[in-house]
């Protein structure tokens, strides 16, 4: 830990003025992601202390979940990660499908694969562009949102929008993908591993960005854990945990990835560890495009899922439970879940409660953005100014997620 | 929680098997401190451990260490509130987590509404310390230990605590930077 390494003048004490300075970075500076505040307590260039101070963006989203029906809960998810809505889509729908026991068909569920590795690399692209961006380095910027526009039509092309897709749904999918979807697809990712390719060109062997980036931000493994980190935070600080891989949901125990690893606990393994992750997570879209079969993707489950278009023009119960489901929503037997998915910034996961109506009791999501945040005063500690730019960006933080 | 999912009256199919035995490593932790469980809870495949509330510190530190649990992650901490009616009107839940073992329990502390004192697991897990100021920001509940026990969401002058259940959606009035 940094932090017994530091010499005398690094502790917090009333000092005459001339020596520490206290300043305030942000809300509105452009490298906090957002409307972040930082207080930094300062020697020099040193930062002796940072208190991150958080809550800008709270719009009581927890609460609106309790007053609305759990199908309109989903809209409310996209607006937390806004860079990985469809994971936060999925956390939400499975932590409701947990609770009514339902049965997700063969084909959704690989479809939210497909879907979720689309935008965990899109997500990881925003990461990778303003990282850089924040360190010095221009132009990558511009070849990510390159590769994030044709993901951001992929997704636009499967459910209408593009940020705030909202296309899972409890008991499967909004509906199935388009026509053409499965070429369109395939060409983004024939393309994209060139992408990746050119993304190394111009940053990792860049020897102002490994200066910038090695040995800076240090946190070790017991250290990680104890903070509550996870993702590719936790991953580059050396621990193998991938939620994907310990608690499997929606078959991904069915699919051949590696959980990328680095051992240097800074700034540095954790650009290391995403850009490994880009790679697996074209591997695992590759896999589950190719494993796309025939078949409905709505669980039989009348009471629950919308039917479809044309059996409610034509069956009078199907357009009966649209009228029901739309008007009353459905009833949630009792009960309460804690589900984590492995999102693309680590573990979220959805506490949900249900005391049997058709909304709601209660609805927490566990950011991972807000649990790695919390760890940055330790990370920051004995770091320069400039340097807390680069771990600000290597935690990927989210702060719609984090306030919530 | 208790009156289990087969009350309702919705027609899914649930097929998902439900776990209702106790675990093994549940019975063991019983058989080893009978005081420190009030209640065990199976449900949906997941493990609640309602705790008494003077023992959450002691089951905590020992399920870290525990060789047959070692939770070293603690994934979560978020309070719930029953109804304004209910006694106990508050739940804390503590959601734990082994990076060795995969496993994963919820451990349950149920309070008063005038008593919402807890022991604070800052010293057993640090990234406890923001999941305890978000839970007394909105719930109000008071974490006896805590190294710095401040709202982390809300403006520090923000009257109420906004997620209890008789505290109004749009708030009591509009909020104003004084």
């Amino acid at each position: 830990m940094s932090s017994t390494t530091l010499p005398p003048q690094f502790e917090v004490v009333d000092r005459p003025l001339d020596t520490q300075m206290t300043i305030s970075m942000g809300p509105q500076h452009p490298s906090t992601h957002g409307v972040l505040r930082l207080e930094l307590v300062l020697d020099g260039e040193m930062v002796v202390k940072a208190t991150p101070d958080i809550g800008y963006l709270h719009t009581g989203m927890e609460k609106l979940f309790e007053y609305k029906k759990y199908q309109q809960g989903i809209v409310i998810t996209d607006r937390m990660d806004y860079l990985n809505p469809l994971g936060n889509n999925l956390a939400y729908v499975m932590a409701g499908e947990k609770l009514l026991g339902l049965e997700i068909p063969e084909r959704a569920q690989t479809i939210r694969v497909l879907m979720c590795e689309l935008q965990r690399i899109g997500s990881h692209l925003v990461w990778l562009g303003t990282h850089a961006l924040d360190i010095g380095a221009m132009t990558v910027f511009f070849y990510c949102f390159r590769e994030r526009e044709k993901i951001l039509n992929l997704i636009e092309a499967a459910s209408g929008g593009r940020l705030t897709p909202s296309y899972f749904r409890i008991g499967g999918l909004m509906m199935d993908l388009p026509a053409g979807f499965e070429n369109r697809c395939i060409q983004f990712l024939n393309d994209f591993p060139k992408a990746v390719d050119e993304f190394h060109t111009l940053l990792t062997g860049n020897r102002i960005f490994q200066k910038r980036t090695q040995g800076v931000g240090y946190i070790s493994a017991e250290d990680a854990i104890d903070w509550g980190l996870s993702g590719p935070c936790l991953r580059g600080s050396g621990v193998a945990l991938d939620i994907r891989r310990a608690n499997p949901y929606t078959g991904y125990e069915k699919y051949d990835f590696e959980v990328p690893v680095e051992m240097d606990c800074d700034v540095w393994a954790r650009y290391m560890v995403r850009m490994r992750e880009l790679k697996e997570s074209h591997k695992i879209a590759v896999q589950a495009l190719s494993r796309l079969k025939p078949g409905p993707v709505k669980a039989d489950a009348p009471k629950v899922v919308l039917p479809d278009r044309e059996a409610m023009k034509t069956h009078m119960d199907a357009l009966i439970h649209h009228f029901l489901i739309v008007a009353e929503g459905f009833d949630v037997p009792a009960g309460e879940v804690y589900h984590a998915i492995e999102a693309s910034k680590g573990e979220l996961g959805v506490y949900m409660k249900s005391d049997g109506g058709p909304k709601p009791s209660r609805v927490h999501f566990r950011g991972p953005s807000f649990v790695n945040l919390s760890a940055l005063p330790d990370m920051a500690k004995g770091e320069m100014v400039a340097d807390i730019v680069a771990v600000i960006g290597s935690l990927d933080i989210v702060l719609g997620e984090i306030d919530r | 929680m208790e009156s289990g999912p087969e009350k309702s009256e919705i027609s899914v199919d649930s097929t998902q098997p439900k776990e209702q035995t106790p675990s093994p490593l549940v019975a063991a932790f019983q058989r080893e401190h009978p005081d420190w469980v009030k209640e065990i809870i199976y449900a949906l495949g997941e493990t609640t451990v309602v705790v008494p509330r003077e023992h959450i510190l002691e089951v905590c530190s020992f399920l870290k260490t525990w060789p047959e649990s070692r939770f070293d992650f603690l994934a979560d901490i978020c309070g719930a509130d029953r109804g304004v009616e209910e006694e106990p009107r508050f739940e804390v839940n503590y959601h734990l987590f082994s990076t060795t073992k995969y496993h994963r329990w919820r451990l349950k502390v149920v309070l008063n509404e005038e008593d919402t004192h807890v022991s604070s697991v800052t010293g057993i897990w640090r990234t406890a310390n923001w999941h305890e100021r978000e839970t007394y920001d909105l719930f109000g509940v008071i974490f006896d230990g805590h190294p710095d026990l401040r709202r982390i969401l809300l403006p520090e002058d923000w009257q109420g605590y906004s997620l209890r259940k008789d505290f109004p959606l749009r708030g009591y009035e509009p909020y104003s930077l004084k």
